[in-house]
């Protein structure tokens, strides 16, 4: 049972991590707009299956590449992966903002129940994920190989591909800026303070509603982002992509700590690698099943993640 | 003001109600119940569905929407816990039928009280540790068991795993009235019967000592407790009649379809069926019973836009709560929590 995890301890690892780190920027989304709204976003996985197709798109039509073509090398691979991954959080963010301008907004303003948000959401979250099943006639859409995935070295047996470690490096890099952005800059500031006290960061001027705009805008950036390295790493997406993503993404928030940005970090490093483990040991039909067990005994012992700051109760 | 009266389709018919003595009451009941049990004979006019058979969509989606909808609206409108895993009781319900109708010769009527309470034990196993959590974590914990329970339908061999169940038996006939696969009149009968009894069930309750629990639950739950109430054990309550009510459900669904498989119990089911409630007006019944009528009606009405149905639908879902946030019939403003902002952080 447990010889194919020590077989592989090192590349299921690797595995893992990448992984982990789509995770990471998935619940990115989940949490920035659970900080300031104390409320589940729930179109983020629509928002993360938008930005995969962003990165097709570029790929495929912007850049010509086909399913036969070389992969691209050098200097090029450069251009075109840049060029995806900001297309990917340029469409992800923008349906970001569509969606907090259309579900949260005016709900919002008159201040109503939470369970009507809620519903507003889900309501988006179906229109968005069944206008990408008509346009593209609920065909999975393959992504051709702009990367080709070279084994760079070995590491203890393990293989490491490049896309792996692009992957890594990058959404690591992409991690780091956005947790500075929201640290050091006067936006970022204001975004923490709403989320401490919404109240009293009006009183202290702060413009609630540019706030949560751009609260939405990065969760978009950074899922977007996952959306891209999604593409790169698996190479085909489908319009109901959204849906085991944005679960287990959600998962990962919650097992850090939702609303805690360091928290979705190690939530979802945690779980990346859970997941890989639990599908070495026990077989990869019962993953889901593991990572929901764990969420379960993590809410129940320890009910603000396992690095999560006590955040107040909060009421349905 | 006075068109407003009227324009106000929930105190109309409350007024209406308060107005009339004990006798006018139970001839507008059952001229009410005889009326919705001849809505299947209704089916040439401007009711008819295109595609599927009109009297089948009577009974799934329509009455057991309806059905499911009130279970849950008292878990979540009457003591405000939101469930996103209701489908999990639907599932073991409609499991308990598939396994014991084709293993052995019970029937249906026999197998019921069992989908029951395999139901309610699971609303118990997962009520008594998860209950403490609140709000969106209460939230996440029933939308993972609502998966773990549909995971290992699919993954184990007793279930048959992804092939599903065939060949679940149909309900033994009711006297003269037989259940028959091509005219499911008397299915729409007998899921009607239940849903009075449901509906009697929570309005009994609602005006006892539950029901005013659940209330002063929903509204503030500390305060409850310093006020004595026990909330865990009427929060268990609630959950576990709700399962009861979706394991009910379950039985009927897997006795009617004949066959059942996970891939009919995702998420997608409790997202519907919370959709049904909100949609509705949380907590009031007769606004669950609309809004669970038309989640379960339209999309079967307007599939001559077949392929669009469901944008249609998630675009409704958006407009609706946006214009109307409590919902089509909101239950009476005196009942309404304190939801200024401010008050319930």
């Amino acid at each position: 049972m447990f010889a194919v995890l020590i077989d592989q301890f090192w590349s299921l690892t690797i595995a893992g991590i990448a992984l982990g780190f789509i995770y990471v920027l998935v619940s990115l989304g989940y949490t920035m707009v659970y900080g300031v709204l104390r409320m589940i976003n729930f179109a983020n996985s629509e928002i993360f299956m938008w930005g995969t197709f962003g990165a097709v798109i570029s790929n495929r039509d912007l850049f010509n590449y086909t399913q036969t073509s070389e992969p691209a090398t050098g200097f090029k691979l450069l251009v075109v992966l840049f060029t995806g991954l900001l297309i990917s959080m340029f469409v992800a963010a923008l349906t970001a903002v569509f969606v907090e301008f259309v579900a949260y907004r005016r709900l919002r303003m008159r201040g109503t129940n939470r369970l009507a948000t809620l519903i507003s959401a889900i309501g988006v979250s179906i229109a968005l994920a069944e206008v990408m099943r008509l346009l593209t006639d609920s065909r999975p859409v393959g992504s051709p190989r702009v990367l080709e995935k070279i084994i760079l070295t070995d590491v203890w047996g393990a293989n490491i591909r490049l896309d792996t470690v692009i992957t890594i490096i990058a959404a690591a890099v992409i991690y780091f800026i956005l947790e500075r952005f929201i640290k050091l800059s006067r936006m970022g500031k204001a975004i923490r303070a709403v989320s401490q006290n919404e109240d009293a960061a009006k009183l202290m001027g702060v413009n609630l509603n540019r706030v949560i705009t751009v609260t939405f805008l990065i969760g978009g950036l950074a899922t977007g982002a996952a959306g891209f390295f999604y593409i790169t790493v698996f190479e085909f997406t489908k319009f109901n992509v959204g849906f085991t993503m944005g679960l287990a993404a959600f998962t990962a928030a919650v097992l850090g700590g939702i609303g805690n940005i360091r928290g979705a970090f190690w939530g979802g490093l945690s779980l990346g690698l859970l997941e890989v483990y639990a599908s070495a040991v026990l077989g990869t039909q019962w993953k889901a099943v593991t990572v929901f067990v764990v969420l379960v005994l993590v809410l129940l012992f320890k009910p603000n993640g396992l690095f999560g700051e006590a955040v107040q109760q909060t009421r349905a | 003001m006075k068109i407003r009266n009227y324009w106000n389709l929930r105190d109309f018919g409350a007024k209406i109600w308060e107005k009339s003595n004990r006798f006018q009451r139970v001839v507008i009941a059952l001229v009410a119940i005889f009326l919705v049990g001849l809505l299947p004979f209704a089916g040439n006019g401007i009711l008819a569905t295109p595609i599927s058979a009109y009297d089948a969509v009577l009974v799934y989606p329509v009455a057991i929407f309806v059905l499911m909808a009130l279970g849950l609206n008292i878990v979540v409108g009457k003591s405000g816990m939101l469930d996103l895993g209701y489908v999990a009781f639907f599932a073991i319900g409609a499991y308990t039928m598939a396994l014991m109708g084709t293993l052995t010769g019970v029937n249906t009527w026999e197998i019921m009280p069992f989908g029951i309470a395999f139901a309610m034990i699971a609303g118990v196993l997962l009520g008594l540790p998860t209950l403490r959590v609140r709000g969106d974590y209460l939230a996440i914990v029933t939308l993972g068991f609502g998966e773990i329970v549909r995971l290992v339908v699919l993954n184990s061999t007793w279930s048959k795993g992804p092939n599903g169940i065939a060949n679940i038996p149909l309900p033994p006939s009711i006297g003269p009235l037989e259940f028959d696969l091509f005219n499911q009149k008397v299915f729409f009968w007998v899921t009607m019967i239940m849903i009075l009894l449901t509906i009697w069930m929570i309005r009994r309750l609602s005006v006892r000592r539950p029901g005013r629990a659940w209330e002063a639950i929903r509204q503030d739950e500390d305060a409850a407790e310093l006020m004595g109430i026990p909330t865990l054990k009427y929060k268990i309550w609630s959950f576990t009649l709700g399962a009861a009510i979706g394991g009910a459900a379950g039985v009927l669904y897997a006795s009617k379809n004949l066959y059942i498989a996970p891939e009919m119990f995702t998420l997608n089911v409790s997202v519907l069926i919370l959709a049904c409630v909100v949609l509705g007006g949380i907590g009031n019944i007769w606004g669950v019973v609309v809004g669970a009528t038309i989640i379960g009606y339209l999309p079967e009405r307007i599939r001559f836009i077949s392929d669009a149905r469901l944008l249609v639908f998630g675009i409704v879902l958006v407009i609706v709560m946006n214009f109307r946030p409590d919902g089509l019939l909101p239950r009476k403003k005196r009942e309404k929590a304190i939801v200024k902002k401010g008050v319930n952080k």
